[in-house]
């Protein structure tokens, strides 16, 4: 079967140790997290985790099911690139005596959209969100020039398609 | 509504001011808790303070090791279908828990295991006996939890054993750290019914259960293999009536072992690595497979490429997570198998399925001429595990609870012993645990003293928990210990005479005298080493009132058949 990217998305209670047992499970099946971020989610109270793991869509949904069956998971849901809205995000950290000596640079950053978070005597900070291969090339082009520092986040990601968990919290107190 | 729900509160808000130490024992006692398992130490001492004063209406056996208690602990889970419950120090108490954790996880045993851990403050600081339990139970546990201020103890003990015994049972773990069982607070309990990220039981679904009655109604040669799920949703009786009315034959896994007694007409035999003959290879020939409370383990299906491939698969679970985890299911029935059972009795018709039959008596015959034959009723010298293990079947009318540890002697027992009653069969399925009879069997008698309770070991098991005697004679449980002694870890040199050309690499045993150990530790022991004692001394020990040793010296190089080896087809189980 054919390997893809998913995203894993988890609601979840907001508990120490379930970040442990959540990453045991792809521990156990020897699967590599490629990202993974955890935020709360839109409900109150109530953590999301993002995960994007590269396997064939039998592994992805079972995986799903082995984290929905942990106690404070509320639910887990599985998505391939088409079906969401993704992004991550970079930072990176130059000297600043770049941007006034070297002219391609501020071509750079105004090609590639990215923002300038800071500028002190020593650094400038630049942040670009966007696609993976986006920040890549960013990067690629920003590297000859030398980088202090770089950091990539995990992936964002929502849904084209409803997540029902408020209804699905909203059945647990009405049925009681 | 109202009215009801402030009864139930006033009935359970009894407050009192006491130590978290008092409060464990209190939620113990408030889910019904008259006996644990344990081994005290220094981060459990407070708990064990209070033991001693509440040893009216909690008892605590100490075991001799804590692997032992979780084994104890299970026994007696899996023979009353309560929660068991083991109890030990931080550190190395908690890290001997470990084993057990993992053989409950696996063959989905309600337990819950409690551990004593250094005080809040002094929490990574590699205080003594400090180990991070959580991190390392983690994986074998279906939940677990640190309380570090006495204020949390009642909710979480009372979420404790509702998620160890709801929906699919499993292993708990709640560590506490020493402050929350010195601190006092305002204790009151109210039990657990619900979490709302848990669901523990599916909702069945009625079109799955139409479209399986249907695929059932229209099955020319449709055929049921059952596992604990049975046992565990208190089924029995629902499944029965559903076999019986279908006329299906029915094969068990090995922890369905009982569910169903084994002289039921449609009862075929066990399925798997050393299971039946006509169960296996029929396997690969029925045009319905219904899968009940089971979960298609590598050892019941052999290389999955090749398993039931010609057949509708109807898996019906209570765990979302085994649907289409090994085998592909066509239809999934969610639920409880009490309900789910229920639900579909009325929507299959009465069938008999005799020509199919005729099927399974002839594959049982041949098993019966190439291996059974052989196995209990022998004719050249030398003791057979067969002939033992259908001694106590006679010697204990049928009615004991059978305990068996792991390897050669556990495929024996569970193909030869026979029952009446569910929830009789008592082995470590999953984990494959050696040592686990042992215990186990202490911790099954105390769940069902009005019961026999024969634990049959091998040689090799025995010595991993052998220390547990001294458990039994000090609790002067009547338990029937029969060591069936080939003198080789047998199983493990049976595969080393099959598959590695009788390269015997450490697996001859050179053992101690088990009788006079017997006796060290004040238990009634006797040697069989030829055929003409065996029933006597079977006999005289099921008659005994006291714990009674029986050692049994048989052959050295048997080996255990049918068997499929692994990652061949479950049709190319072989008879020799
Ligand atoms: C704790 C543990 N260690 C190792 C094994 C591997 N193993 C499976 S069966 C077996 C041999 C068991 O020997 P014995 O208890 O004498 O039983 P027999 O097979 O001879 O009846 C071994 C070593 C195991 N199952 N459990
Ligand atoms: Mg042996």
């Amino acid at each position: 079967m054919e390997e893809k990217r998913y995203t894993i998305s988890i609601y979840s209670e907001n508990n120490i140790g379930l970040l442990n047992r959540i990453s045991g499970i792809f521990l156990k099946r020897h699967i590599n997290i490629e990202s993974l971020n955890v935020s709360k989610s839109e409900i109150e109270n109530i953590s999301k985790f993002t995960i994007v793991i590269n396997t064939t869509e039998d592994w992805a949904h079972k995986i799903v099911r082995q984290i929905e069956k942990q106690i404070e998971v509320i639910k887990a849901y599985y998505h391939t690139d088409e079906e969401t809205i993704f992004l991550q995000t970079a930072l990176f950290k130059i000297a600043s005596n770049l941007l006034f000596d070297e002219r391609q640079i501020q071509n750079i950053i105004k090609e590639s959209n990215a923002e300038i978070v800071t500028v002190s005597r020593d650094f400038f900070v630049l942040s670009k969100s966007g696609r993976r291969h986006e920040i890549d090339e960013m990067h690629e082009k920003l590297e000859p020039y030398g980088i202090m520092q770089f950091v990539r986040s995990a992936r964002l990601a929502v849904t084209k398609a409803e997540m029902p968990i408020s209804r699905l919290l909203h059945d647990f107190y009405q049925d009681k | 509504m109202e009215s009801v729900k402030s009864e139930k509160q006033s009935k359970t808000k009894t407050t009192l001011h006491i130590s978290g130490a008092e409060a464990i024992v209190r939620c113990l006692l408030e889910e019904g808790v008259d006996l644990i398992f344990g081994y005290p130490g220094g981060a459990i001492m407070p708990v064990y303070d209070e033991l001693y004063k509440f040893q009216d209406s909690l008892n605590h056996v100490l075991t001799r090791h804590e692997q032992g208690a979780t084994h104890a602990a299970q026994g007696y889970a899996r023979v009353s279908g309560k929660v068991g419950v083991a109890i030990a120090t931080s550190g190395p108490g908690a890290t001997n828990l470990v084993t057990g954790l993992a053989d409950a996880q696996i063959d989905s045993t309600p337990m819950v295991c409690i551990t004593g851990q250094v005080p809040r403050h002094l929490l990574g600081s590699d205080a003594f006996q400090e180990t991070d339990i959580i991190g390392i139970s983690t994986p074998v546990t279906k939940w677990n939890y640190q309380i570090t201020e006495a204020s949390e103890i009642p909710e979480i003990m009372a979420k404790a054993f509702y998620i160890a015994k709801s929906g699919r049972p499993g292993p708990v773990l709640i560590d506490i750290t020493k402050n929350a069982q010195f601190d006092s607070f305002d204790f009151s309990y109210e039990k657990c019914e619900r979490i709302r990220s848990y669901k523990a039981v599916p909702k069945p679904d009625e079109k799955a259960i139409e479209t399986a009655a249907s695929l059932i109604n229209s099955a020319k040669k449709p055929f049921i293999v059952f596992g604990q799920g049975v046992i565990l949703g208190n089924a029995e009786e629902e499944f029965k009536a559903f076999i019986e009315k279908t006329g299906i034959p029915s094969a068990w896994t090995i922890l369905g072992l009982s569910a169903l007694p084994s002289d039921h007409p449609q009862n075929v035999g066990m399925v798997g690595m050393h299971g039946n003959y006509g169960p296996n290879v029929l396997t690969n020939e029925c045009d319905v497979l219904i899968a009940i409370g089971m979960r298609f383990d590598d050892r019941v299906t052999g290389n999955l490429d090749t398993y039931a491939k010609q057949a509708r698969i109807i898996h019906f679970d209570i765990d979302p997570a085994e649907i289409n985890k090994n085998v592909k299911a066509d239809v999934a029935v969610l639920g409880d198998a009490k309900e789910t059972l229920s639900l579909i009795l009325d929507k299959v018709e009465a069938n008999t399925h005799e020509t199919w039959h005729q099927e399974f008596a002839k594959k049982d015959k041949d098993e019966y001429e190439a291996v059974i034959r052989h196995d209990i009723l022998p004719t050249k010298p030398g003791l057979t595990m067969g002939e033992v293990v259908m001694a106590i079947n006679e010697a204990s009318n049928k009615d004991a609870v059978i305990v068996t540890d792991v390897g050669q002697h556990q495929m024996v027992a569970c193909r030869y012993a026979q029952f009446k009653k569910s929830k009789s069969s008592i082995t470590s399925g999953g984990l494959g645990t050696m040592g686990f009879a042992l215990p186990a069997a202490i911790g099954a008698k105390m769940g069902a003293m009005h019961r026999e309770v024969v634990a049959i070991i091998g040689d090799g098991g025995y010595q991993m928990t052998i220390q547990e005697l001294a458990t039994i004679f000090q609790n002067k449980t009547p338990v029937k210990i029969v060591v069936l002694n080939n003198n080789f870890l047998g199983m493990v040199r049976q595969w080393q005479e099959l598959f590695f050309e009788k390269r015997y690499a450490s697996t001859e045993m050179v053992n101690p005298d088990f009788v006079k150990i017997a006796e060290g530790y004040f238990i009634k022991a006797r040697r069989v080493t030829e055929r003409h004692d065996l029933n006597d001394a079977v006999r005289e020990m099921i008659k005994s009132k006291e714990p009674y040793f029986l050692e049994v010296e048989v052959e050295k190089e048997n080996n255990v058949f049918p068997m499929i080896p692994s990652g061949a087809s479950v049709s190319d189980v072989r008879l020799k």
